[in-house]
């Protein structure tokens, strides 16, 4: 009976926390299919904002995915080898670049998209196409796929590993694969789906990077928010839901099995 | 690739030493040769620089400047480890844990280009000699500490090493299993007839494995001999301490004589030191009526151990003195003992500066 008593306390008290983040969205995606918001759901349910943003800003979320996705290949092409060599090397040296890695977190990403616009404002084309994004992209989100795989890398004992691999005639490059990539799968999922995550949301970088030709979601989003319609700037997050959650249901689901197997 | 079971490559390592990156000395330069096929063992205390002169024979780690490892004659100095065909067995065995244990065992043989059906006859051989039949398709964690410790065995012989290398390998199991996987890995050994280069800080398992041992003390090789050699003719007062229990004495000696509180203990010969420092080992001390002997003492406490009793003796030497009796004496606490020690029996060794 007292068992019972502090189960339903402590579930009512997780719904009651949810609640503040599930109601909003709720609010939110509810007006998105809502005929007229100010006169609320009686005015009618209607799909005819999502057909208008899927009609507007179809390329802007592909664009997302395209880029969200380039991302991690270069997060996962450079970020793993680093961690990797920072691992082994250790010393002062790897302390300190793994610092400098870590940065971005503390610098507001506004920061650092005036430094990136500084840097590359002669490289009109550069500037001008998606590989800009990608690049502020990959510098926000490389301290979590470094650390997550570091993480890893510190309970496994891979340095050990690494000299048993060697002793036995493998090369640098055949460890690395045979050994070092197999053991530090969790860390890369997790980092991976930070990764992923991060990009497809990130806002206050990209909206300093884009140009009126190369939105992402977030800023997709804003833009109708501020230029359009309630109901529409809804049915956009709506859409932005309907694509992210089964995306992170399915990375999540795969990451879990890696782990049990 | 020919190397065939008892067989192996000599070793020899030059003035190798070692000094951190932080300005820590491990290893003073020392020079040592290992015979083809020979069993050396590296024993000392932790922090005694038997490990950073393993890891160099291995390759895992550069000597300083002007020291050189050779194999069969040839410099292996900047040769990394996985150009110089050694199996190495690691303290915490480091067996990889996305791979199966026939994998395991495999690894280094698919590394060197083996087909796949030579390969599982090979695995298949050293299963059976390493006695882990049975336990192929299992996964790493799901073994114990002494299978994961015959798995790493069988994976550094898989590849017919010229040398294997192998550091403190049972320090990792509880006592009973290491005694009898130190038997077991004894006679694998013997088998293979490989040059094996063993590390430890455990005084029986270099006993028991070694052609030689390698006393090392502080960085530094302290003695180099047979078991016998270092256990009756240790060099110096540490050497003596750390094999096997011994008896520490000081007293000035008078014609050929330690001059004892108990009495006066001959050491042959005629001698007249002022001052000098003599090893005595427990199990050379015969226990007599206390008339008549030339050493005589007083009972401090008796343990029973079981294949001998061990015997706290005071009042023989400055200190007390260890004496291992026949478990069949009887004698009690507070007894009046002699004591009967062969002259060959006593050692002296270098005074201490």
């Amino acid at each position: 009976m007292r068992d019972r008593l502090i189960f339903t306390g402590q579930l009512l008290f997780t719904l009651f926390v949810a609640a503040f983040l599930v109601v909003p969205a709720i609010l939110s995606i509810s007006a998105g299919v809502t005929v007229n918001y100010f006169r609320g759901i009686s005015s009618g349910v209607t799909l005819q904002w999502v057909f208008q943003v899927w009609d507007l800003y179809a390329g802007t979320i592909l664009l997302s995915f395209v880029i969200a996705f380039a991302t991690l290949a270069v997060t996962l092409l450079a970020g793993v080898p680093s961690a990797y060599a920072l691992h082994i090397r250790g010393g002062r040296l790897s302390r300190i670049v793994e610092e400098i890695i870590t940065l971005p977190l503390a610098i507001p990403g506004l920061a650092i998209a005036l430094a990136l616009l500084f840097t590359y404002q002669g490289f009109g084309s550069f500037r001008r196409s998606w590989l800009f994004i990608l690049t502020g992209h990959v510098i926000f989100t490389m301290p979590f796929m470094v650390r997550s795989v570091m993480a890893v890398f510190a309970t496994v004992d891979i340095r050990t590993l690494d000299e048993g691999a060697a002793s036995l005639g493998a090369s640098p490059w055949r460890r690395f694969r045979d050994v070092i990539v197999p053991n530090a799968v969790p860390g890369i999922l997790g980092g991976s789906l930070m990764v992923v995550t991060l990009s497809l949301g990130e806002f206050n970088l990209t909206w300093m990077l884009h140009t009126p030709l190369t939105k992402t979601l977030p800023i997709g989003l804003a833009d109708a928010y501020a230029s359009m319609r309630l109901e529409v700037a809804s049915a956009y997050t709506l859409i932005f839901f309907v694509m992210i959650i089964p995306l992170l249901i399915a990375m999540q689901m795969f990451a879990d099995r890696e782990q049990r197997r | 690739m020919s190397a065939t079971l008892g067989h192996g490559a000599s070793v020899r390592i030059e003035a190798c030493g070692k000094t951190f990156a932080d300005g820590t000395r491990a290893l003073e330069p020392a020079t040592l040769d290992i015979a083809r096929g020979e069993t050396l063992v590296l024993l000392g205390p932790s922090g005694c620089g038997k490990t950073t002169m393993l890891r160099i024979i291995a390759g895992l780690e550069l000597p300083d400047a002007g020291g050189r490892v050779l194999f069969d004659g040839n410099d292996m100095t900047a040769v990394p480890i996985e150009q110089r065909n050694v199996g190495m067995v690691f303290q915490s065995y480091a067996l990889f844990p996305n791979m199966s244990v026939a994998d395991n065992i495999g690894y280094g043989l698919k590394i060197r280009g083996m087909a796949r059906k030579e390969r599982a006859a090979r695995i298949a051989e050293l299963v059976v000699l390493t006695n882990i039949t049975g336990l192929e398709n299992r996964r790493v964690d799901q073994l114990s500490g002494g299978q994961r410790q015959r798995v790493a065995l069988a994976r550094a012989v898989a590849i017919r090493p010229g040398i294997l290398l192998l550091d403190e390998p049972l320090t990792a199991l509880d006592a009973a299993l290491r005694d009898r996987l130190r038997g077991e890995l004894n006679r694998l050994l013997r088998a293979l007839g490989i040059t094996t280069i063993y590390v430890t800080h455990d005084q029986s398992e270099a006993m028991e494995l070694g052609d030689r041992i390698v006393v090392m003390q502080k960085g530094a090789i302290a003695q180099i001999g047979t078991p016998r050699e270092i256990y009756f003719t240790p060099k110096n007062r540490f050497v003596a301490e750390f094999i096997g229990a011994a008896n520490i004495v000081e007293s000035p000696v008078e014609n050929g004589h330690l001059v004892l509180p108990g009495g006066r203990q001959p050491i042959g010969g005629d001698a007249n030191l002022p001052a000098a420092v003599a090893m005595i080992r427990p199990e050379t001390i015969r226990v007599v009526e206390a008339g008549g002997a030339p050493l005589c003492g007083i009972i401090d406490s008796v343990s029973f151990i079981g294949d001998r009793q061990r015997m706290i003796v005071s009042g023989a030497s400055g200190k007390f003195l260890t004496v291992d009796a026949p478990n069949t004496i009887k004698a009690q606490a507070g007894e009046r003992i002699g004591l009967l020690i062969a002259p060959d029996a006593v050692r002296l060794l270098p005074p201490e500066h």
